[in-house]
């Protein structure tokens, strides 16, 4: 009996995910729980196990495409007497809508919907190339509203359905030059209304490339923070001579304990601490109810930079744990959001994010608050420099910090505070010892 | 090590070499893909080069020429009686027609590293090949690609195993020349070899079982050739079956229906041709033929079984060669992990008698059929001037196009030269243009291209 499986609710308000990978063919048979296909959402790669032992029947769906929460992904001809209806769980308590069209991809333009109006009169109104293009963004071309002449669908069309990238064609190519004509009063464009790009194509040969779902997070998620909170950043540098001293002692020892040791884990360390004597940056702001939530939690985000682009695990209760643990822990993570194995629990939660570029060199940065936390801290490169101490001149190791965080929670001298609390427990890792 | 043991590993075994077949190995060797095509003639080019498309038409030229020399006298020419040297026509298709391309075919292969093994591909399973017969050896492949085509069906209820009666194949091959020839089957195949025979010499008579030639083919279309027909051929007899063959001494006694029982010197039967999937060992793998024998496939061009895909005659109708090339191609482009897909509108059809008959879309006849609103726009080509300084004004041209949006969803020529002319039809409905859009591109004058945008034009005034 066939049995249609279709994308499970992800949680947390996630409603639509790319395949990256689909693990089995169509005719394989899987075991219950065997890997079928891997998904990246906003926030993590994820492998969807079977839910039944059976034959893949048939995979709607190809690695690039988007789906949404309820799409069949695949049809299983199910073992008879195997996994009822009640092993798919909820998964098919949200009833799975005819497989033929609810495959196709996203929605989100608003060309995109009227579907009905074109599908049923015969085929698709788009040239061969155009309908390639929407097989390489994984657009359903019947689900696209085709904007020209006779309904035809354009690659803009195609484009839009894909990413909802307004028509780059929108502007006429070469604008002559017309004679300069007084002044007209006339509002500024509103805010996060993009403007048409050009033709770029009028001054030299380009390549359109898709977006991946990841990149695309990025970018919605750092033009809301960006737009969204009014960023202010403080700057300082903490002198880790000592606390250098003690990592390069301990890193033999924390070896043999299976640990590599960075300074990430202390920079993390740090940070939580300081926390503790500055609720407010471990919080977040509610506009709505005029109120700052508070977290009496401290899991702290770290900025981990991937292949596929930048991504934020979460290491839980950061404050309680001891360093050697947090280190491991750090290791572990680090390498599972590498391996694109990071579960969704991995990259929720956080209350403030911690990125170290040090790796990358700079002398320093001002990353972009993780809304809807309200402050990051950021890590250059830590580096040998003259510094003046008791009238001499003597070489210390120095970390450039910055710490950016939401004007509207904090003011800047709150933030000179927090930061010197920080830089406090790197300078004197002593004092750091009392309190871990 | 004995031959049968060699055991070659490759990216992917194409079984057949016909223009399914070597599309989709050329695609693939482009794609990076190591490639073998098995081919039981171990040559390129299938039914389509060999016995079929192209030696057809090298005959057909041959008729239109005599067809032309024919109605010179009209215009006040005579070249006098023909004279036809058998030997020297039948070497001229063989070598400087089919020779000639199965060379550049062959070339091809050779520069992009595809490698031609003889002998009858059969599967083992899902992942290997044996090849018997010329070059016995084993192939084990990630991908396989079903390309083997078709082959002439014979006569249901009257098969008679003779000399005198002939296939498609065997007519081609022109060993002599029949006084009187009946032909069975008045599809594209019979009435081209048909007019081929008539254009040499034979009388031809021609019998088909529907009340119609070209079943399928709206009939305005038909009209011409069919007018054209009556006058070549002795007789045609629409409705009528051929109920049995007798070889007496050195004819065939052919018998129509419950009725009439007539002599010929040969027999052309043409009633089709049927997917050749059978002893191919595909009960090893998944694919499963239906009862016609044709091999089903996803928009991929994939098979049941994952490893598997098809293409050409084999996965259906219509059974030309150029869908089968677009064909190969997407499943090439499909084993090499691209989003290919044969999501194509229109496959265009030519029967390359004199006049010429083409289509490709939506028929006026299906219109009708399925209640679809549109609107249809027909040129004769009387009001044609280039059909008049060809002395051919019979011809035909015919739009159908969207009621609402004027979108051509379906072109139809007869006449000469429709075969090359239907291409910018194909073109029109595969890229979704408009009657207005035909309209409104500059044809050359005086062409019988004209006649797609004088069609197109008629739908642009009101109704």
């Amino acid at each position: 009996m066939p049995r249609p499986f279709v994308l499970p609710d992800l949680g947390e308000g996630l409603t639509e995910a790319e395949i990256v990978k689909v693990l089995v063919q169509e005719g394989d048979r899987v075991q219950e729980d065997a890997p079928l296909l891997e998904v990246e959402t906003d926030k993590a790669t994820v492998e969807i196990p079977s839910p039944v032992t059976g034959r893949v029947a048939k995979i709607h769906v190809q690695p690039g495409q988007t789906v949404k929460v309820g799409a069949v992904l695949v049809t299983f001809d199910e073992e008879a007497g195997r996994g009822g209806a009640a092993s798919l769980g909820t998964t098919l308590a949200r009833s799975a809508p005819p497989a033929d069209h609810t495959t196709s991809a996203t929605q989100r333009a608003p060309a995109a919907t009227a579907a009905a109006a074109t599908r049923g009169s015969g085929p698709v109104a788009a040239t061969p190339a155009t309908r390639r293009l929407a097989r390489e963004l994984g657009v359903d071309i019947h689900t696209v509203r085709g904007t020209g002449h006779g309904g035809r669908v354009s690659d803009d069309d195609v484009r839009a359905a894909a990413g909802g990238r307004p028509p780059a064609s929108a502007q006429p190519a070469a604008q002559p030059v017309a004679p300069e004509r007084p002044a007209t009063r006339k509002p500024l464009a509103p805010v996060g209304a993009e403007s048409a790009l050009p033709r770029f194509e009028q001054w030299g040969a380009v390549e359109r490339q898709p977006l991946s779902h990841l990149r695309r997070t990025i970018a919605e998620r750092m033009t809301l923070s960006a737009t969204l909170v009014p960023h202010v950043t403080h700057f300082d540098r903490a002198d880790i001579t000592e606390l250098d001293a003690i990592i390069r002692r301990n890193v033999e020892p924390a070896r043999q304990r299976g640990v590599t040791l960075t300074l990430t884990s202390f920079l993390l360390k740090a940070a939580a601490l300081a926390l503790r004597e500055h609720p407010q940056f471990n919080a977040s702001l509610d506009p709505a109810a005029g109120e700052l939530i508070l977290k009496r939690y401290c899991h702290l985000g770290v900025a981990v930079a991937t292949d596929r682009g930048l991504i934020v695990p979460v290491i839980r209760d950061v404050d309680k744990k001891p360093l050697i643990e947090l280190q491991g822990e750090l290791a572990a993570l680090a390498q599972r959001v590498r391996d694109g194995k990071a579960t969704l629990e991995d990259l929720r939660g956080g209350t403030f994010t911690v990125t170290n570029i040090g790796a990358l060199g700079g002398t320093g940065a001002v990353p972009i608050i993780n809304y809807p936390e309200v402050a990051i801290l950021g890590a250059a490169r830590a580096r040998e420099e003259p510094v003046v101490l008791d009238g001499r001149i003597v070489p210390r190791v120095l970390l450039p910090l910055s710490l950016t965080f939401d004007h509207r929670v904090a003011d800047g001298a709150d933030g000179a505070r927090f930061a010197a609390a920080i830089v406090r427990r790197l300078e004197r890792p002593e004092q750091l010892l009392l309190e871990w | 090590m004995v031959m049968g043991d060699l055991v070659r590993e490759v990216d992917v075994a194409v079984v057949g070499g016909g223009p399914g077949g070597y599309s989709a190995a050329f695609r693939c060797a482009e794609l990076g893909l190591e490639t073998v095509v098995v081919d039981a003639g171990r040559r390129l080019g299938g039914a389509c080069l060999w016995e079929g498309c192209i030696p057809s038409k090298a005959l057909l030229h041959v008729s239109a020429v005599l067809g032309e020399v024919e109605r010179a006298k009209e215009f006040g020419v005579d070249f006098g009686e023909p004279r036809i040297a058998l030997d020297a026509l039948r070497k001229w298709k063989a070598e400087r027609v089919v020779g000639k391309l199965a060379r550049g075919l062959a070339g091809v292969a050779k520069a992009k590293g595809v490698e031609i093994v003889g002998g009858r591909g059969v599967f083992e399973d899902s992942r290997a090949l044996r090849v018997e017969g010329d070059e016995p050896q084993k192939i084990r492949f990630k991908h396989a690609v079903v390309a083997t085509g078709s082959a002439p069906s014979p006569l249901p209820g009257a098969a008679l195993a003779s000399d005198r009666v002939m296939d498609s194949t065997g007519a081609l091959e022109l060993s002599d020349l029949p006084e009187r020839l009946l032909v069975i089957g008045g599809g594209y195949i019979g009435l081209e070899l048909g007019q081929v025979y008539t254009a040499l010499g034979s009388k031809v008579t021609l019998v088909e079982m529907t009340d119609g030639l070209l079943p399928g083919v709206d009939r305005d279309l038909v009209q011409p050739l069919a007018r054209h027909c009556e006058k070549l051929f002795v007789k045609i007899r629409l409705g009528t079956k051929v109920t049995s063959l007798h070889e007496q001494g050195s004819q065939i006694e052919a018998r129509f229906g419950e009725g009439d029982t007539v002599a010929f010197d040969r027999v052309l039967v043409a009633v089709g041709r049927r997917p050749v999937s059978a002893e191919l060992g595909l009960e090893t793998t998944r694919v499963r033929p239906d009862a016609h024998g044709f091999v089903a496939v996803d928009e991929r061009c994939r098979t049941a079984d994952p490893r598997i895909w098809a293409v050409g005659d084999v996965t259906g109708e219509p059974m030309l060669a150029h869908r089968a090339m677009r064909q190969g191609k997407v499943a090439a482009e499909a084993i090499a992990g691209r989003p290919a897909a044969f999501d194509t509108v229109v496959v265009p059809a030519v029967v390359f008698t004199d006049p010429e008959v083409a289509w490709c879309g939506l028929t006026e006849s299906q219109a009708l059929r399925e209640g679809r609103p549109v609107r249809i726009a027909k040129f004769q080509w009387a009001a044609s001037g280039r059909a008049a300084t060809l002395g051919r004004s019979d011809g035909l041209t015919k739009l159908i196009a969207d009621a609402d949006t004027g979108r051509v969803l379906g072109v139809g020529i007869v006449g000469p030269g429709a075969g090359e002319l239907i291409a910018e039809g194909a073109l029109a409905v595969e890229a979704a243009l408009t009657a207005e859009d035909l309209a409104a591109t500059i044809h050359t004058h005086p062409t019988l291209s004209e006649t797609l945008m004088e069609a197109a034009e008629t739908l642009l005034r009101p109704t």
